[in-house]
């Protein structure tokens, strides 16, 4: 299995606050990651620099073969290759989902609107809201917007999948839902990186976890070892608190 | 107190006290009807200031007796609740009404009834209402300025080719509207001035000095309307944008035309611009004053679209950022859509101020309908006519500004959706 993003010694401030120390990771293709760990720790941070959302100050940053700075000039590019997901859905409601799902296919990848369409309609398929097609995202309920705005991740056709929290915004009885469709993607083989608090999520699909506090990479470990055999103790705290 | 509170209504003597609560209310009415249209005071035998005030005396006590909670009939109930809820309630309630009873018939009277509609000359206008035979008189003056009157034809066929295709926009398919808004947006304007100014194709020349009238103030307002607003959308994302270089012209830009009142600036274009130029180039003055007016509109837009730029959540960036869209594309496709239509409100308020700022061209000496208005009244023949005009010149401008607020609501509306 081939790399697919590198992180060496990534270092970010803002202003004088440092989000993230000395960040080392690597991310095969195929390989489904989950990140946790306290708020203010720097996960979010860490995976928006990954399509740079936030930029990062120092160390280096590859992402499919093609360093990200502030010289990148194909930065869209790369941007349409890495799909997100966001906590607040971040749907555009001024367009049905259907629009939604086919504006960047046509503008940015140029496909015919009847491609874009069909593409789009396979994909609210997956997420099973095909019928809310013709509908506006505010007429929708929290987990069939984050449903459509996966959808509309999956339109892009990315190689790497970012969750930014995407099920934390959500009333309880919703979350399955959209944890569901997360757990069929990563079936398919997405190269996904999860930022959550669900650990039945990250038991049943990732292969690695990484525990983040501080703006440092506490602990990286196989799933399994992770849960059974943390450990740092400040691992083994979180996961007490949380369990 | 012992009084009053048996007078206070109940359900036992409610009839009696509605009964004596309209006497006395009517009485009131009377009594200002009276005093306001036949000089009669029916009471003249009280002192002279609380005689003044006895109509509001009598409605006031009257209302008071008539204010019963759910006494059951549904016409009491309704002034009730909505005119008579309280004393200050009902004190407001009289005085709006009799205010509208002493003022109302008199602005009446002036306006239609008194009036003056036939003739040709002031000396027609005898039976001391309004003399709108001036403004009958004028009224082609005021339409078109000191446009040759045989040319006129030309100007009538430019506005109604242009009302028509803007109503064909409305009601044709989606598929042709795209193509009328382009034309109507790109071509119309340029074939419209041609068939105006003349010159070419056998019409006869007109220079842009002898424009003027309503027809000038639709032509300026227009085209500083189309003009202004791209060039406010362009100055709002300049002053949000990253490069320091663009960011500070765009503030700077702003503050600049902000800081200064508008008559300067159309001062400026028509006195010192010209200076500047090379010898022998010679820009038309409405040509002139046309660009003063957009630069100083797109001003105000530019900081009306940066208010709705800055209203977007920053989702909606990342959003589109995260999709691989560029800055242009991220704008016109995600972010101007939502911005603009969260600040209609506001555009349509400098568009409305952008209509009525049209009559200070006249320091120009381009004259359009407040400016004609102006000139006709100091007419040798016409004297005293000032009121006449510059209330008809409110009306128009007030008809004009009401037709676009109206269009700016049914605009907000259609184009809500729910966040």
């Amino acid at each position: 299995m081939s790399k697919i993003i590198e992180l060496k010694n990534v270092n970010k401030w803002f202003d004088k606050f440092q989000a993230l120390k000395d960040i080392n990771l690597e991310v095969n293709q195929q390989e489904k990651i989950v990140i946790c760990g306290p708020s203010g720790s720097g996960k979010s941070t860490l995976i928006r620099c990954i399509n740079r959302l936030e930029e990062h100050q120092d160390g280096q940053i590859i992402v499919d073969g093609k360093e990200i700075s502030e010289n990148t000039k194909d930065l869209e590019k790369i941007r349409a290759e890495v799909g997100m997901v966001f906590q607040q859905f971040n749907l555009f409601p001024h367009l049905s989902i259907l629009d939604n799902c086919t504006l960047a296919p046509i503008w940015v990848k140029k496909m015919p609107k009847k491609d874009a369409e069909a593409l789009a309609m396979k994909n609210l398929e997956r997420v099973q809201i095909a019928d809310q097609a013709k509908k506006f995202p505010g007429q929708l309920s929290g987990g069939q917007q984050q449903r459509s705005a996966l959808a509309r991740a999956l339109c892009m056709e990315p190689k790497i999948m970012l969750f930014d929290e995407p099920t934390s915004a959500l009333d309880p009885e919703m979350i399955k839902e959209v944890l569901d469709a997360m757990v069929d993607l990563a079936k398919a083989g997405m190269t996904m990186i999860v930022v959550t608090h669900e650990m039945g999520f990250a038991k049943e699909v990732a292969d690695n976890m990484i525990f983040m506090d501080e703006g440092k990479i506490v602990e990286k470990a196989k799933t399994k070892d992770f849960f059974e055999n943390p450990k740092s103790d400040r691992t083994k705290l979180f996961l007490s608190q949380i369990l | 107190m012992m009084n009053l509170s048996i007078l206070k209504s109940d359900k036992k003597n409610l009839n009696s006290l509605i009964a004596a609560g309209s006497a006395l209310i009517f009485i009131g009415f009377i009594d200002i009807i009276l005093s306001s249209f036949f000089s009669t005071n029916i009471t003249a035998f009280l002192p002279n200031k609380i005689s003044y005030l006895t109509p509001l005396l009598f409605g006031l006590f009257g209302l008071y007796l008539i204010r019963i909670e759910f006494s059951g009939n549904k016409l009491l109930d309704k002034v009730n609740t909505n005119f008579n809820s309280s004393n200050f309630n009902a004190l407001l309630t009289l005085l709006v009404i009799f205010a509208l009873i002493k003022y109302i018939p008199p602005l009446l009277n002036w306006f239609v009834f008194d009036a003056n509609f036939a003739g040709n000359t002031k000396e027609d206008c005898t039976s001391g209402g309004a003399c709108w035979v001036f403004v009958k008189v004028w009224l082609n003056r005021f339409v078109y300025g000191l446009y040759p009157d045989t040319e006129q034809w030309r100007i009538n066929t430019a506005f109604l080719t242009l009302f028509l295709l803007v109503g064909a926009s409305f009601f044709v398919p989606q598929k042709f509207k795209k193509y009328i808004i382009i034309f109507l947006l790109f071509v119309y304007p340029i074939i419209g001035l041609k068939l105006i100014s003349g010159g070419d194709f056998g019409l006869k020349y007109v220079e842009t000095g002898a424009w003027g009238g309503l027809s000038l103030t639709f032509i300026v307002s227009a085209f500083a309307l189309i003009l202004c607003f791209p060039i406010g959308t362009i100055l709002a994302l300049g002053r949000r944008s990253k490069l320091p270089a663009i960011r500070y012209t765009s503030i700077g830009f702003i503050e600049l035309w902000r800081g200064v009142p508008l008559i300067t600036v159309l001062f400026m274009s028509a006195v010192m611009f010209p200076m500047f130029l090379p010898d022998g180039t010679y820009v038309d003055k409405l040509i002139r004053v046309l660009i003063a007016i957009t630069l100083f509109e797109a001003a105000y837009m530019a900081e009306v679209v940066r208010g709705g730029l800055q209203a977007l959540p920053k989702g909606q960036y990342e959003a589109a950022k995260s999709l691989g869209m560029g800055y242009w594309k991220m704008h016109f496709l995600i972010i101007l859509p939502q911005a603009l239509k969260l600040v209609i409100p506001g555009i349509a308020n400098t568009f409305l101020a952008l209509v009525k700022d049209t009559p200070l061209i006249f320091v120009v000496g381009l004259l359009e309908l407040a400016g004609m208005v102006n000139l006709a009244k100091t007419n040798p023949k016409w004297l005293g006519m000032a009121m006449e005009g510059y209330v008809f010149a409110g009306l128009v401008f007030w008809v004009i500004c009401y037709v676009m607020s109206r269009y700016s609501q049914n605009l907000e509306k259609k184009l809500k959706t729910e966040r």
